[in-house]
C-alpha cells in the first residue's frame, strides 16, 4: 500500500447542492498530482474534504491503508497533511511565528509555548524562502507583507511540519511571474525530497508541467485520472477538460 | 538605524495600545492631582478606591479574552450576581465556606460554558444572546431571593476572611489576589495555547479552523473564563460587604466594559492587551471619586465618565489601526 491518502466514493453536499457525489481519488508516496476542473467542479470542497476543514456526509477516508472515522483537520495534520489553502489561512494581526504555528505550537508541559524555539525557527524559515528585508523578522505582523510573502508565510508552514503530502489550493494565483516560479521551484523541491504534493489550479498549462498524474473533476465527479504519459501536452489536456464538460 | 533605536520602536510599537491605556492613566492622575492636591494626597482616599478596584479586576481581565475572540458577553455583571447568591445560600446552610467558595466559582464557570454554547450552538450573537441572559439570570435572582439580601457578618471571624479579604501591610488582601490573577492571565493570553488560539480565532476564525484548531470550543472556553470571573468578583464583594444583596455587581456592567475599551482592546477581535486593561481599571476606578475630589457636583460625574471613554478610545486609534 503505498497510497498516502485514499478517498473512497465520498459525497459531500451543502444545503439542497451536490458538491462531490461518490468521489475517489489516491496520492501516492513522491507523486505530484494535479487536480484540474472548471470553476464549480468541485476542486475546493473535494480538497477541504481531504484535508478535513469539511466532513463528508459518506464514503471512506483512508491514511496509509487504515481507514479513519471523524476526520478533521486537526487529525489531517497530525497524519502530516499540511495545506496552503488558497485564501492563505493566515491571521493578519499576529506575527509570523504565530502564523507558522498556528494550531501546532511548541509547547512545554501545561501548554506554555516554547516562544524563544518557536521564533528561533521561524527567524530562520523566512530566511530559508527568501525574505531579506531587514525590516521583517518573525515578530512583524502578517498584515505588513505583500500578497507572495504571505504566500511564503503558508508555504513555510507546510514545510516546517514536515509533511509527507502538502497540498497546494491555487497557490499561483494574485501572484506574480517570479513569485510563481519559486512555487514550482518549491514543488521541484518537495518531490525531490520523495514527498507528495497535490497541487491545484486552473491554469492548466501550470498544473500540467509540474505534476506527475492528473485528476479532472466536473460537477462534483471525478471524471478522468490519467498519466503524463498517457497525454501528450497541455492542449490534449485541455482536450479531456472540455469533452468532459461537454459530456453533461 | 541603529539595533538599539531599532528595538525601542519596535517595544512602542508592539505595546503601543498599553502604553497608550498607561498614558490616559496617568494624565487623569495629573488632572486630578492638580485639580484638587490635598485630596489626592490623601492616603485613605487610595485606600478606599483599592477596596472594590480588585474586584472590578476580575471582571475585565477574562472580558479581554472574550473581546480577543471577537465575542462580546454582558451576562457578566449577572452571573456576578448569581455566583454570589449560591456562595451565601450555601453559607448560610452551614457549609465550609472555603467550599462555598469553590462551588461559586464553579458555577460561574458554568454559566459561561452555557453562555459559550448558546451563542456557538444556537448561532446568535454574543451581545444579544447575552443581553437576553443579562435579564434573565438577574430576574431569576430577584424572584429566587424575594428581592431581599442575605448577611453573614459571621464570615468575619474565619479565617478564610483574614486571607480573602483581611489586611496585609496596609494593603487590602483582595489587591494580592487580583494581582495574582492578572499576572497568570498575562501568561494565559501571551504564552499559552489558550490565549494564543484565542488570537487566531478572533483574527480570522475560518483561518484557525483551517489550521485544526477546535474554534467552537475556544469560544465557549473564553466565555467560561468571563464567567469564572465574574464569580470570583462576585464572591469578593460578598465578602467585603458582607452581604449579598438581589442587585450586586449590575451597576458594573458598563464600566468593566469601558474598562476593556479604554484599556486599548479594540471591538473588532484578534488584539488586545492586559497590562492596558490593568490602566483601564485603573482609570474606572479613579474616574468618579476623583471628579467628586475635584469639588464637582455629583451630576457632573456621568458627564465626565463619557468624555474621559470617548477621548481614551479615540486616542487609541492613533497607535493601533486594524492591519488586514
Amino acid at each position: 500500500m503505498s497510497a498516502i491518502i485514499e478517498l473512497k466514493n465520498v459525497s459531500k453536499s451543502f444545503g439542497g447542492i451536490t458538491a462531490l457525489k461518490k468521489a475517489s481519488i489516491k496520492v501516492d508516496v513522491g507523486e505530484v498530482v494535479g487536480l484540474i476542473g472548471d470553476n464549480g467542479a468541485g476542486k475546493s470542497t473535494l480538497i477541504k474534504t481531504l484535508v478535513g476543514v469539511h466532513a463528508p456526509d459518506d464514503g471512506q477516508i483512508i491514511i496509509r491503508g487504515n481507514e479513519v472515522k471523524n476526520w478533521n483537520a486537526s487529525k489531517a495534520r497530525e497524519a502530516g497533511i499540511e495545506t496552503v489553502f488558497q485564501d492563505r489561512a493566515l491571521c493578519p494581526q499576529q506575527s509570523i511565528v504565530w502564523n507558522i504555528f498556528m494550531g501546532k505550537e511548541l509547547k512545554h508541559r501545561f501548554g506554555f509555548i516554547r516562544e524563544k524555539e518557536q521564533v528561533r525557527e521561524a527567524n530562520k524559515l523566512i530566511r530559508e524562502i527568501g525574505f531579506t528585508s531587514k525590516l521583517i523578522d518573525a515578530e512583524s505582523p502578517v498584515g505588513n507583507l505583500s500578497g507572495g510573502e504571505r504566500q511564503g508565510v503558508a508555504i513555510a508552514r507546510a514545510i516546517y511540519n514536515n509533511a509527507e503530502l502538502i497540498v497546494l489550493d491555487e497557490p499561483t494565483t494574485a501572484l506574480s511571474l517570479i513569485e510563481t516560479q519559486k512555487v514550482f521551484d518549491f514543488v521541484d523541491n518537495v518531490k525531490k525530497s520523495g514527498r507528495s504534493v497535490l497541487f491545484i489550479g486552473h491554469n492548466i498549462y501550470h498544473v500540467y508541467d509540474i505534476s506527475d498524474r492528473f485528476i479532472v473533476l466536473d460537477r462534483g465527479e471525478v471524471v478522468h485520472q490519467l498519466n503524463k504519459n498517457d497525454i501528450e501536452g497541455p492542449e490534449a489536456l485541455m482536450k479531456v477538460m472540455k469533452d468532459a464538460v461537454s459530456k453533461h | 538605524m541603529s539595533t538599539k533605536e531599532n528595538t525601542f520602536k519596535n517595544l512602542i510599537g508592539k505595546n503601543g495600545r498599553a502604553l497608550g491605556s498607561l498614558g490616559y492613566f496617568i494624565i487623569l492622575m495629573l488632572v486630578f492631582l492638580i485639580g484638587a492636591p490635598e485630596v489626592m494626597m490623601r492616603p485613605n482616599l487610595h485606600q478606599s478606591v483599592f477596596v472594590m478596584l480588585p474586584v472590578i479586576m476580575f471582571m475585565v481581565i477574562p472580558l479581554v479574552f472574550l473581546v480577543t475572540a471577537g465575542e462580546i458577553d454582558l451576562s457578566f455583571a449577572s452571573t456576578f450576581g448569581l455566583s454570589a447568591y449560591i456562595f451565601a445560600l450555601l453559607l448560610k446552610a452551614g457549609l465550609d465556606p472555603l467550599l462555598c467558595i469553590l462551588i461559586g466559582i464553579l458555577s460561574g464557570a458554568v454559566v459561561g460554558i452555557l453562555m459559550g454554547c448558546l451563542v456557538v450552538y444556537g448561532r446568535l450573537s454574543s451581545l444579544v444572546a447575552s443581553l437576553g441572559a443579562l435579564f434573565f439570570i438577574r430576574g431569576f435572582l430577584f424572584v429566587a431571593s424575594d428581592s431581599k439580601s442575605i448577611s453573614f457578618m459571621e464570615i468575619s471571624d474565619h479565617w478564610i476572611y483574614d486571607v480573602l479579604v483581611g489586611k496585609l501591610f496596609g494593603v487590602p488582601m483582595q489587591v494580592y489576589w487580583a494581582a495574582l490573577f492578572t499576572i497568570f492571565s498575562y501568561y494565559l493570553y501571551r504564552k499559552h495555547v489558550f490565549g494564543i488560539h484565542i488570537h487566531h480565532v478572533g483574527d480570522n476564525p475560518d483561518s484557525a479552523a483551517q489550521m485544526g484548531i477546535n474554534v467552537n470550543w475556544v469560544r465557549i472556553s473564553a466565555f467560561m473564563y468571563v464567567g469564572l470571573g465574574a464569580a470570583l468578583a462576585g464572591i469578593f464583594s460578598c465578602l467585603i460587604n458582607f452581604t449579598w444583596w438581589p442587585t450586586q455587581g449590575f451597576g458594573y456592567l458598563l464600566l468593566a466594559l469601558a474598562a476593556v475599551f479604554i484599556g486599548g482592546t479594540p471591538t473588532w477581535g484578534g488584539v488586545g492587551t492586559i497590562v492596558g486593561a490593568v490602566f483601564g481599571v485603573g482609570v474606572i476606578a479613579y474616574m468618579e471619586v476623583g471628579v467628586v475630589a475635584m469639588g464637582m457636583s455629583g451630576v457632573w460625574r456621568q458627564f465626565f465618565n463619557g468624555l474621559i471613554i470617548i477621548l481614551a478610545i479615540l486616542g487609541h486609534r492613533f497607535h493601533g489601526g486594524r492591519v488586514r
